[in-house]
């Protein structure tokens, strides 16, 4: 390749591990990688929301600095590793975090085989929790009819809170209390799921990548050993999903 | 000379609005000792704002309460240093015991309720506390007593013992900007005449770094805040002083008001800004009526409002927002959430606040300390400044000397001072350890004294606490663990679940429980915690933890257990709920 090549690469694209990705400006690592079907880890992402970067599975080195690959914008001529030892170590160990800090007990979890915190697990060859439990006690909210809220299986994502609010329009959700009393709370008056105006086709009640949000009497749809995870990694699911995009919503 | 214009007039909602959400708040919450769910509701209709925004921040910010507390509301600094285990009782247990309350339970009678809190900032006064806001200082066991008493009679707080309340200034060495007292407008005439190019200019010559801790050029960031476009620019003053064991913004906020706020007018008229923001912690709502005092006093003459020292077209005003009891709300962008009634959690950077601040707008954030230095500046004129320091940190530093040593207080030193020179000057002997910069600083052990305080070498925004022989540093990191803890905001993961972790892991070790894959866990917790975590207050909050380990290595070993494993759960303790449920406590309820 002539030097005149190389340069045109270089000017909009970025290495992650080692292969040259493209990107357009504005969008940030985990965008160009996505792009191009290379996975990096995450939970607290979805393509379509604005990032929000606070599970911190997606942290990559770029050019020797730890960044949250989904709100890190890509730069010309950055050096990204992600799927080095050391980084998916410390990303199963932020996912025993996650799993030790709720109640998260997966063999009664109407979520099991749906779920992406226990997929993660899966993926990053998790096979025990590592740290203590917690244990909190966190309130269940059964008020509505057709959304229930779980909070013992809330891993503070926000994803609900941004699908709510920007895709819904309803701002139903908003996260409260701080460090470790960090919880997700209702914008009603009463606090209540019931009081609100979630539907069980809003974005924010199918969202929820654990059991926290559900949507009742739909538990045994599918059943066991023929549930999205049963049948694909978490690492081939991330390429496909992407917010409702308009022209869906009129079809 | 100073041009004085009595005539003007100025709201005072332009010094203090009282419908900013956090001072509505707080006035709600003294009429009814606590925010109800139904005064949530009320609020977020007078604000036209979610009612989950409000109820995020009430939850989010220590100092308000979804329950009532009591009529007297004690709330006792953990601090090393003005903490109420800083002598040899615990004097917490020791007011709860005395008054028959549970900490963080108010009484059943609602007179009292007892809790802890984070440093409020009294190291130069020992052990303190806040009651009803107000700070309490020197306690010891003949004062925890007689509080109770008077607790018991109801005498309000004007009958006590008026020193109890007095906050001395306790200043024992000055330098060149202690020494400037009294506000004379000399800077802001000096600026004015100058310019703002020629102002940004002599900052920028001068060398000044920002006092708050992370020490980035002041001229860098005034010059990039200039040449940011935006609707309006803003000056942000960070007196959120949060950092356990500094209090120097404390006495500078008393004593050199006036050179902060002329400090701050320099900043707006370098940076386009008709407004400012001074961002004072709740600890130092008692300093809320002096610091209005000292505004009025600039506007009356006219060294704020329309027109400054007749200078058509330089407007500029300052307004104080005062916190609600967050550690976090010191990181620049957390409080910037703070000021516009959120609650404190760090933004994602870039963009930074220069680019994208207050209402997303052009915004420079100083510390105290770096405004006061820049009015300093001016007047003296940069060449005056670099003479005192070093080469990459000139100018002086203020330090915010405490711990075990007989002379606590406020020293202002050129940079470039050893640590040996400061410990003799505050009088102390048999010293193991300096921890300077507070819990996030950096540990220095005795072999180390000469190594000196600039931002090339042992950096620190003020907290140099003092570790004498006999104290037990081990208790000294589960106490900055826990400050982690607690103040963590809970955003993001490692700092969130990892500082919780760090907690748990150190009693394990106090307890004598731990073996040696636990330091282990220990050191790869802290690089976790340290490396991935979202702002600030996690890539610094293992420091401790690190140092300890790398420094006093024996401290751990002692405590170690000679055996492969040990269970992280203690399960004598963890026998206890099932002990209250079953009303049991006989010898079969427990272990041994
Ligand atoms: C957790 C945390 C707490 C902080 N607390 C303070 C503080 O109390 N006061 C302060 O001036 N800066 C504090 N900072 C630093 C600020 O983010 C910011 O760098 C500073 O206000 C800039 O002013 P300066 O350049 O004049 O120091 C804190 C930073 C972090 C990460
Ligand atoms: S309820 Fe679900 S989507 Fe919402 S914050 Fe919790 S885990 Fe995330
Ligand atoms: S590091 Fe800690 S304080 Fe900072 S954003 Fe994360 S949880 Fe909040």
């Amino acid at each position: 390749m002539t030097n005149e090549a190389n340069k045109a690469i270089d000017a909009n694209s970025i290495t992650i591990d080692g292969e040259t990705v493209p990107f357009d400006a504005g969008q940030t690592i985990m965008d160009a990688a996505l792009a191009v079907k290379i996975y990096i880890p995450h939970l607290c992402h979805y393509p379509g929301l604005t990032p929000a970067g606070n599970c911190r599975l997606c942290m990559v080195e770029a050019n020797g600095k730890s960044v949250a690959a989904c709100v890190t914008q890509a730069q010309s001529g950055q050096q990204v590793s992600s799927n080095t030892p050391e980084l998916n170590a410390a990303r199963l160990s932020i996912t025993q975090m996650l799993f030790v800090e709720g109640n998260h007990i997966c063999p009664s979890c109407e979520k099991s085989g749906n779920c992406r915190l226990q997929a993660m697990g899966y993926y990053l060859g998790m096979l025990e929790e590592h740290f203590h439990q917690f244990n909190p006690r966190r309130e269940i909210d059964a008020s509505h009819s057709t959304v229930l809220l779980d909070r013992d299986r809330c891993i503070l994502c926000d994803l609900c809170v941004r699908a709510s609010r920007d895709v819904d329009k309803k701002n139903v959700f908003a996260i409260a209390g701080r460090g470790i009393h960090a919880r997700l709370i209702v914008n009603t008056a009463s606090g209540k799921l019931g009081d609100s105006n979630i539907e069980a086709k809003d974005l924010a009640a199918k969202i929820c990548p654990v059991g926290a949000i559900l949507i009742r009497e739909r538990s045994f749809d599918s059943p066991v050993a023929e549930r999205i995870y049963d049948r694909q990694s978490i690492s081939d699911t991330a390429m496909t999903e992407h917010v409702p995009r308009k022209e869906d919503d009129r079809g | 000379m100073l041009v004085v214009m009595k005539n003007q007039s100025w709201p005072h909602s332009l010094i203090f609005d009282k419908q900013h959400l956090l001072h509505r708040l707080y006035t709600l919450q003294q009429q009814d000792r606590h925010i109800s769910a139904e005064t949530i509701v009320r609020v977020a209709g007078e604000f036209n704002l979610p009612v989950s925004q409000v109820a995020s921040v009430v939850d989010f910010y220590s100092f308000f309460y979804r329950k009532p507390v009591g009529r007297y509301h004690m709330l006792l600094s953990n601090c090393t240093s003005c903490g109420y285990q800083a002598g040899k009782t615990d004097l917490l247990k020791m007011l709860c015991r005395s008054l028959n309350v549970d900490p963080g339970v108010t009484r059943a009678d609602g007179l009292v309720s007892i809790s802890e809190t984070s440093c409020i900032g009294m190291c130069d006064h020992g052990a303190s506390m806040l009651i009803n806001g107000i700070p309490l200082v020197g306690l010891d066991e003949t004062k925890v007593t007689r509080i109770a008493g008077l607790v018991e009679q109801q005498l309000t707080l004007c009958q006590w013992p008026q020193d109890w309340f007095q906050i001395t200034r306790s200043i024992r060495q000055s330098g060149m900007l202690l020494n400037n007292t009294g506000s004379s407008g000399n800077s802001l005439t000096k600026a004015l005449s100058a310019g703002p190019g020629r102002t940004l200019d002599m900052i920028e010559h001068s060398g000044l770094r920002g006092r708050g801790g992370a020490g980035f050029s002041a001229g860098k960031k005034w010059r990039l805040c200039r040449e940011a476009t935006g609707d309006a620019h803003y000056v942000v003053c960070n007196a959120d002083e949060g950092e356990p064991g500094t209090f120097k913004d404390r006495v500078l906020l008393q004593c050199h008001a006036g050179a902060l706020f002329e400090g701050m007018t320099i900043c707006a008229l370098v940076i386009g800004a008709r407004k400012g923001y001074l961002y004072l912690r709740g600890e130092y709502r008692y300093l809320l009526a002096h610091l209005q005092e000292a505004l009025e006093l600039h506007y009356s003459n006219n060294l704020l409002g329309c027109s400054i020292l007749g200078h058509a077209g330089f407007d500029f005003d300052i307004e104080i927002v005062v916190g609600a009891g967050a550690y976090i709300c010191g990181e620049e962008s957390a409080l910037i959430e703070s000021l516009e009634g959120k609650p404190g959690v760090p933004r994602i950077r870039p963009p930074f606040p220069v680019t994208h601040g207050y209402l997303g707008q052009p915004t420079a954030v100083n510390n105290v300390e770096t405004f006061i230095a820049a009015a300093y500046i001016v007047t003296h004129g940069s060449d005056n400044f670099r003479m005192a320091g070093t080469e990459q940190s000139t100018g002086s530093k203020i330090l915010s000397v405490s711990g075990d040593c007989r002379n606590p207080g406020i020293y202002e030193y050129a940079f470039g001072v050893s640590i040996q020179e400061i410990l003799d000057d505050c009088g102390a002997d048999n010293v193991q350890a300096v921890q300077i910069g507070g819990p996030a600083g950096t540990l220095v052990a005795h072999r180390d004294f000469r190594r000196r305080i600039s931002f090339e070498g042992v950096s620190t925004g003020g907290s140099f606490l003092v570790f004498g022989e006999n104290r037990d540093l081990l208790t000294v990191n589960q106490n900055f663990a826990r400050f982690f803890a607690h103040e963590s905001c809970g955003f993001c993961t490692p700092c969130r679940v990892g500082t919780r972790l760090m907690e748990g892991s150190l009693q394990k070790i106090v307890d004598g429980r731990a073996v040696a894959a636990d330091i282990e866990e220990i050191k790869r917790l802290s690089s976790l915690i340290m490396r991935y975590s979202h702002c600030g207050l996690g890539h610094t909050a293992a420091n401790h933890m690190l140092d300890s380990l790398r420094q006093f290595p024996g401290l751990f070993e002692k405590r170690i257990m000679q055996q492969a494993f040990s269970p992280q759960i203690d399960l004598e303790a963890a026998l206890e709920t099932a002990r209250q449920i079953t009303h049991r406590d006989d010898a079969d309820a427990h272990l041994d």
